[in-house]
C-alpha cells in the first residue's frame, strides 16, 4: 500500500468542496411550490375534522342519503361513503349491529327489542386519519393525504387493487362498480375548497354532525371539542383518526 | 490539467469500462423518469397537482341554507320560529342547486307521501329520549301527514289527549310493564299548557319516596300483589328512581 502523501491544508480544501458538493442536487431541484389551490385555497391553512354527537342521532339516514346524491355513489345497497349503523345491545350482552341499505330508507322496529338493554346510532364515515394505513399501502401513489388533512383518491392512477379497502380498519372504502377504481368519502373536498360544509352535515335534522377547522380558533368543531369528552374509533391502532365520537359506547368497536 | 490526466492513470481500465453501463443505466433512469412521472407531480405535495382539480372540479349539488331566503323568505320566516328551524330545506326537499341555477326549469320535489315523516318521526328504541315519536299503524292510519301538520311550523293540530301522542317511547314502555294501569299524571302533575307550550310548561316529577310508598311501603292501602318494601330503610341514601325505572320496574 502506497503511503496516501497529502498536506493538511489540501485535504481540509478538498473535504469542504466534497461537503458542499452534497448539497448541489438540492440546488438543482426547483425549490419553488406554490400550496395555493386556483381558486385562492391554501390547504396549509386548514385542518379539517368532524364531530359526531351519539346522543342526538335519530337514525333518519339523511346524510347517507344526501351523500349518495352529492357525490352519485352507485345506489346499491354495498356502497356508502357514509352509513349509520344501530347498535342493540341485549341483556345478556350480546350486541348485534345492523345497517339496513346504510340507513338511507330508516329503520325498521327489532323484534326482539323487549330484550334490549340500551341502544344507538352510530354514523360512520372515512376517519381521515392523520396516519392513514390506506396511503401507506397503495402501490401506485394514487390515494394521498393533502395538506389540511383529507385523504384523496387520484382515480387515474388508481388501478383497482383494493388493497387500501383492505388495509382500512374503519371499512370505509369500496370499489366502484363501474369504474373499477376505489372511491371513499372526502369530507366532500369540492365543497370544502369553495367554503362549503359537506353535504352530510348540511342536511343533518338534528345537528348530530358538526364540521370545522381544528386550526381556527373559533370553528363548531373547535366548541364541540372544548365541550364534550370526546373519542374516536380504533384508537389502539395509532391511526388518529379526525372524526371525533362525543358519547360513544364501549361497544363500538 | 496534469493533475486529472495523473488521476485518469491511476482508474483501472475495468473500472472505465464499468463506467459506461452505469452511466447508460443512469441516463435511461433519467429519460424514462422525464416520461412517466406527471409534469405537475409535487407542485402540492407527494401527488399528482391535477388530481386535486380532479377532485374539486366535481358538481356541487347541495347548496347551503342561507341561499334557499333569497327568494322563499316568507316559508323561510315561518320555519326560523317553528321545531323545524335546524332542519334544512334540502334535508327534505332534496339537492337543490340546479334549483337555484333555473328556478322553474327544476321544481323541487315535496314529500308528501305517509312514508317520509317517519323516516325520522316513527318510534324506535334506539331513539334518543325526548325526541318526537308515533307509531304509524295507530297514529291516524293512513291520513297523510301534511293533512293535519304543516311541515314547515310542526305544531300538532290541536292540543293531544293523550300523553303517548308525543312521549310515544316511554308510552310504549309503559304498555309492557307493571305499571300499565297507573296513569302518567298519576306522578307527574301537568298542567294544562304542557299540552299546547311543551317546553315553557313542564309537568312536575316525584321528589320523594312517598309517592312510591303509596303502594309499595309494608302498610299501604293496596293490593296485596304488590311488592313491599321498607320505605323508610330500603336502598338506605337513594331514592326509587336512582335504582328502578319507574316505567319499566324490572320483574324477579
Amino acid at each position: 500500500m502506497d503511503k496516501i502523501n497529502i498536506e493538511r491544508r489540501e485535504f481540509l480544501e478538498k473535504l469542504i468542496f466534497s461537503l458542499l458538493s452534497l448539497s448541489c442536487p438540492g440546488l438543482l431541484i426547483s425549490k419553488e411550490k406554490t400550496p395555493v389551490y386556483e381558486g385562492g385555497y391554501d390547504p396549509k391553512a386548514h385542518s379539517w375534522g368532524m364531530g359526531i354527537m351519539i346522543d342526538r342521532c335519530i337514525g333518519c339516514g339523511r346524510c347517507a342519503n344526501a351523500c349518495k346524491k352529492e357525490n352519485d355513489v352507485p345506489q346499491l345497497p354495498f356502497f356508502f361513503k357514509t352509513w349509520v349503523e344501530r347498535y342493540i345491545v341485549f341483556e345478556g350482552g350480546e350486541v348485534i349491529v345492523d345497517s339496513p341499505n346504510g340507513g338511507v330508507d330508516g329503520f325498521k322496529r327489532n323484534i326482539q327489542e323487549k330484550k334490549m338493554l340500551r341502544s344507538f346510532f352510530v354514523p360512520k364515515l372515512c376517519n381521515q386519519c392523520a396516519h392513514p394505513p390506506c396511503v401507506q399501502v397503495c402501490p401506485t401513489g394514487a390515494t394521498f393525504k393533502t395538506d389540511d388533512g383529507v385523504i384523496l383518491v387520484d382515480s387515474k392512477y388508481c388501478i383497482g387493487c383494493e388493497y387500501c379497502i383492505q388495509a382500512c380498519p374503519y371499512g370505509a372504502r369500496f370499489l366502484h362498480p363501474k369504474t373499477r377504481t376505489v372511491e371513499k368519502c372526502n369530507f366532500c373536498y369540492h365543497r370544502l375548497v369553495k367554503g362549503m360544509i359537506p353535504a352530510c352535515v348540511e342536511v343533518c335534522p338534528t345537528q348530530t354532525r358538526v364540521f370545522g377547522d381544528r386550526k381556527g380558533r373559533a370553528s363548531p368543531l373547535v366548541r364541540f371539542m372544548r365541550m364534550h369528552k370526546i373519542r374516536v374509533l380504533k384508537p389502539y391502532l395509532n391511526t388518529e383518526p379526525t372524526v371525533f365520537y362525543a358519547g360513544l359506547d364501549m361497544e363500538v368497536k | 490539467m496534469n493533475r486529472i490526466k495523473a488521476i485518469g492513470e491511476k482508474v483501472p481500465d475495468q473500472v472505465k469500462r464499468l463506467l459506461i453501463p452505469v452511466v447508460l443505466v443512469i441516463a435511461a433512469f433519467v429519460v424514462m423518469r422525464h416520461f412517466l412521472v406527471p409534469s405537475d407531480f409535487g407542485k402540492y405535495g407527494h401527488y399528482r397537482a391535477s388530481a386535486i382539480d380532479d377532485v374539486i372540479s366535481q358538481e356541487i349539488k347541495y347548496i347551503e341554507h342561507t341561499v334557499c331566503e333569497d327568494c322563499h323568505d316568507d316559508i323561510v320566516d315561518m320555519k326560523k320560529m317553528s321545531y323545524h328551524r335546524d332542519v334544512t330545506c334540502e334535508a327534505c326537499h332534496g339537492p337543490a342547486a340546479a334549483h337555484t341555477e333555473d328556478p322553474d326549469g327544476n321544481k323541487l320535489q315535496a314529500p308528501r307521501e305517509r312514508g317520509y315523516c317517519p323516516l325520522c318521526h316513527e318510534y324506535l328504541p334506539s331513539r334518543p329520549t325526548g325526541f318526537p315519536q308515533i307509531i304509524s299503524e295507530s297514529h291516524n292510519p293512513r291520513k297523510a301527514c301534511i293533512s293535519c301538520h304543516d311541515a314547515h311550523d310542526p305544531k300538532t293540530p290541536e292540543a293531544p289527549k293523550e300523553c303517548e301522542a308525543c312521549h310515544a317511547e316511554i308510552a310504549r314502555t309503559k304498555a309492557l310493564s307493571h305499571h300499565v294501569y297507573i296513569s302518567c299524571t298519576r306522578c307527574h302533575e301537568t298542567p294544562e299548557e304542557h299540552k299546547i307550550r311543551p317546553r315553557d310548561y313542564h309537568p312536575e316529577k316525584p321528589i320523594t319516596r312517598g309517592l312510591c310508598g303509596e303502594c309499595h311501603a309494608e302498610d299501604a292501602p293496596a293490593p296485596k300483589e304488590i311488592p313491599r318494601v321498607d320505605i323508610a330503610t330500603h336502598g338506605e341514601m337513594y331514592v326509587c328512581w336512582q335504582c328502578h325505572y319507574p316505567h319499566l320496574p324490572e320483574v324477579d
